[in-house]
């Protein structure tokens, strides 16, 4: 757990080093603080004492097995867990110094401010247009040209545009696997939120569609605080600056993508990551 | 610009948004619920009113309601022993006619028939389930009655009447209706439904439980005697019950076809009556309070039957249900 | 001994099998009677004038004009009446009741209502509304029609709504839209087809109806449309017609006892079309 701390200072120089800037330059500021995070499903505890801080204008993937608890953490941040009775979280997740755990906290608003994409593509049944104007006519009224604007810079951050452009009236489903998925990422950039969560965005996908999701990743990279889940290691090493590797619900390191890969601290993620448990 | 998110501090745009879609929740949230109680109300007022329009004749005749076979709108004495008789009768009998055939066409359709006569065999079994009930009552009236008013009648009474003790089942004149042809026609009327229930459920077992028992070398038979049927055996119960809850209140299938006497007569070849045709042939035609009263209370009683025998087969198929999805 | 017992056992099979195969033929051949004297009574006494011309006196020619026009009327009233409690409803079991104590309840309720007989409905809307009135009328049949097509309704839309994908529901939940908004903008539009063939069931459970409208809405020889009076329907025309002894009164019973089948018929095939074209997961209740 003081690990994490010394991993997001860590992290911090791996951002600034990526990015090519001089030392001097601004590293970019803690967006997400999560604090003694405990998660249970009714009786059973899935998140044990996870400490962590996502930065802003950084893309953090979480690794792990199967079952240890990323997907959790992830709908943890957007309160997902909301809408089942008997799943609670205890602990503190700080959203700018706002902690979202709380009772008080109005869960539509807060998935204004935080997005997700999920692992299936899962287009509305409506058109294209009306898909990426949906989450925009539920926060704001807006006129018409504005949302006309609003909806294809979407569509271009998800790298869309150009494909749908004359197919904006279609229906959001008679479009390809891959280009549901860039859809939904349209969809989900549309509001400009300012954290969006991926949660296994291609892992239903053929391997030209999840290379576009990357390139869209590294896009958006650059103005929102992203969190991405994997199960592929390649993908988390080639797409984030800072991995989490997490197994049965604990988080057991993070620290920047490359240090994770070529020189874990911890046994566990080395096995891991060497493949010597999946 | 920080955005706040919580009620009361909402600084931006959202917040008269958010406060639509809170009143939408409301306003829609609220009719849903509503919709959803009035369905019980709808029992509750069932129930409601049919023992207030019953109360006279229950409050006049008290439980000897149910033990008189006497049907007089003259004397006004009512009773509804005959009544309830020939409920339980015609649908007993048409129970023991239907479910040999049900359990015959849901064998056929989910093991011994060709994939491409599954389909159309299926469908024309539901579409046979579709047709109203009127129709089976003026089939029953012009085609059936006749038949066995001139063939199988007469036959029945030749070979049977004289018998001791069975005897008494077939005597009297082939009138062509009475509580046997009602019977028949609730049968067929009823046949559709339990097979289709029936089939259901037997494509609920899993091929590998058939499978093993094939590869023991059971014949197709004993796969479904010894494996199939036990294992949908709560469901098959269910289909069964309902099937009867659905005889047991059937009108127009029966009307037709009775032969509306009040008696009670230990020939199946005799005129009787059933709650519900009773209810249908005389109604509107009932003067006095008592007699319509009376009417009711018959109503009354053939709703608890059914609420009993249905709500008996729902609950058990409910049972099916959660077991089907745990094992999955 | 073995060689015996496995005879046994060929011959057990050989002869229940083919029994089967005889109760399959028993069904299919009562279907195919009752359809072709369906057929054969109603074609022969089709006419013009049964679309034309009002319900005769005894002995007189006639047509069905009146009843026709009853039995749509009330239908639609009905429906009108009785479809949007059972899709909000069904809303409220699929979406926010689900597994609640009171949602179970409202479901098994509603499946014994389902299955009680039709003639209860009658009696109780008899009770409530014939009564209160003093008359018979058109408004209290379209009501009994009603309560008639509410648990149908509601059982079809629940299904139907369950069958949305889970993965939708939560892209627009994570996009900020309250429950309604999930329901209204995103479940219905993806539901739309199972629902409206849940209608179609609905309709076509409710056209043949007769016992609920013999105390309800009775009957009118005349041509009607006032709701506070009583109407002319098909199933009671047939009702009284078919047990008269006139003979033009038989043959006009006939053609409308074939107009309401040939109607369920078509609901019933348009509906099953409708769920194994669009959502070939789902079955027909």
């Amino acid at each position: 757990m003081i690990r994490a701390l010394q991993d997001v200072a860590t992290a911090e120089q791996a951002v600034r080093g990526g990015a090519g800037e001089t030392p001097a330059a601004e590293s970019p500021p803690a967006k997400i603080k999560v604090s003694h995070l405990d998660f249970y499903y009714g009786a059973a505890r899935a998140l044990h004492d996870i400490n962590l801080t996502l930065l802003d204008r950084s893309i953090t993937a979480f690794i792990g097995p199967s079952g240890c608890g990323k997907s959790t953490l992830l709908r943890v941040i957007n309160r997902m867990y909301s809408l089942y009775p008997g799943h609670r979280a205890t602990g503190e997740v700080l959203l700018d110094g706002e902690n979202i755990l709380a009772p008080s906290i109005d869960v539509a608003s807060l998935r204004f401010r935080v997005g997700m994409v999920f692992q299936k593509p899962t287009p509305f049944p409506m058109s294209v247009f009306d898909n990426v104007a949906f989450g925009l006519r539920l926060s704001q009224r807006i006129p018409r040209r504005e949302l006309t604007e609003r909806v294809e810079a979407a569509l271009r951050d998800a790298a869309l545009w150009e494909e749908v452009k004359d197919k904006l009236s279609q229906d959001g489903r008679s479009l390809s696997g891959g280009q549901q998925q860039r859809l939904c990422v349209a969809r989900t950039v549309a509001v400009h939120p300012e954290v969006v969560l991926f949660d296994e965005p291609t892992a239903a996908l053929d391997p030209i569609s999840t290379l576009r999701i990357e390139e869209t990743l590294q896009s958006l990279r650059e103005r929102y605080c992203i969190a991405i889940v994997t199960h592929n290691l390649q993908q988390a090493a080639r797409v984030s600056n800072v991995t989490a590797f997490m197994y049965l619900g604990e988080l057991i390191e993070v620290g920047p993508t490359e240090q994770m890969f070529t020189a874990p601290r911890e046994r566990r993620t080395d096995d891991y990551i060497t493949g010597r448990f999946g | 610009m920080v955005r706040g998110m919580d009620q009361a501090n909402f600084g931006g745009i959202a917040s008269a948004h958010v406060r639509r879609q809170r009143l939408g929740e409301r306003l829609f949230g609220g009719a849903t619920r509503v919709a959803a109680v009035l369905v019980l109300a709808i029992l509750g007022g069932v129930t409601i009113a049919l023992l207030k329009g019953a109360w006279p004749a229950l409050s006049q005749f008290k439980l000897g309601f149910l033990t008189r076979e006497v049907w007089n709108p003259v004397t006004n004495q009512f009773g509804a022993l005959a009544a309830v008789y020939g409920t339980l009768i015609t649908s007993f009998i048409a129970m023991l006619i239907a479910i040999p055939i049900s359990f015959g066409i849901a064998v056929f359709l989910t093991e011994l028939s060709p994939r491409w006569l599954k389909r159309p065999v299926g469908v024309a079994i539901e579409l046979l389930a579709a047709v109203p009930s009127i129709i089976f009552g003026i089939w029953g009236l012009f085609v059936l009655a006749p038949i066995l008013q001139t063939s199988v009648q007469p036959w029945l009474i030749h070979h049977f009447s004289h018998l001791p003790g069975l005897g008494a089942l077939f005597r009297g004149p082939p009138f062509g209706i009475g509580i046997l042809t009602a019977a028949l026609v609730l049968a067929i009327m009823v046949l559709p439904f339990i097979s289709s229930v029936m089939r259901d459920v037997f494509e609920t077992v899993p091929d590998v439980l058939k499978e093993s028992a094939y590869g023991l070398g059971a014949t197709t038979w004993e796969v479904v005697w010894n494996v199939v049927l036990p294992y949908s055996r709560t469901g098959v119960v269910g289909g069964i019950m309902l099937g009867l809850g659905r005889a047991l209140g059937e009108t127009m299938a029966v009307t037709f076809v009775i032969g509306n006497a009040h008696r009670i007569s230990s020939s199946l070849l005799a005129p009787g009556t059933t709650i519900s045709a009773s209810i249908a042939n005389e109604f509107t035609e009932a003067v006095g309070d008592l007699y319509t009263s009376s009417l009711i209370a018959l109503g009354v009683i053939l709703f608890l039957i059914t609420f009993a025998v249905i709500a008996a087969a729902r609950f058990m198929l409910m049972r099916l249900d959660r077991r089907a999805l745990s094992s999955v | 001994m073995n060689r015996n017992r496995r005879l046994l056992r060929k011959l057990t099979n050989g002869a229940s099998l083919a029994l089967s195969a005889v109760a399959t033929a028993i069904g299919l051949t009562c279907l195919a009677a009752i359809l072709w004297t369906l057929f054969k009574s109603g074609f022969s006494a089709l006419s013009a004038s049964v679309f034309t011309q009002m319900t005769p006196p005894p002995g007189s020619m006639g047509g069905l004009l009146n009843a026709i026009y009853g039995s749509l009327a009330m239908t639609v009233i009905g429906m009108l009446l009785g479809a949007p409690i059972g899709i909000l409803a069904g809303t409220y079991l699929a979406e926010y009741g689900r597994d609640s104590r009171l949602a179970v309840v409202i479901r098994f309720i509603n499946d014994v209502l389902l299955s009680a007989p039709s003639i209860i409905v009658g009696l109780f809307i008899y009770e409530i509304v014939v009564v209160p009135m003093g008359h018979f009328s058109a408004i209290a049949g379209a009501l009994a029609l009603a309560v008639i097509a509410i648990p149908v309704t509601v059982r079809t839309t629940e299904d139907m709504l369950r069958l949305v994908p889970q993965g939708m529901k939560d892209a627009s939940t994570a996009l900020g839209a309250y429950p309604w908004r999930t329901t209204v903008s995103v479940i219905y539009p993806a539901a739309r087809s199972g629902v409206v063939t849940g209608l179609l069931l609905a309709v076509a459970r409710v056209s043949g109806e007769t016992a609920p409208l013999l105390f309800t809405a009775l009957n009118n020889q005349f041509w009607s449309t006032k709701l506070s009076a009583p109407i002319a329907n098909l199933p009671v025309v047939i009702y009284q017609f078919a047990q008269s002894p006139y003979e033009e009164w038989q043959r006009l019973a006939w053609v409308g006892a074939l107009l309401i089948t040939l109607a369920i018929l078509v609901l019933s095939v348009t509906a099953r079309v409708l769920i194994a074209a669009l959502q070939p997961q789902a079955r027909a209740p």
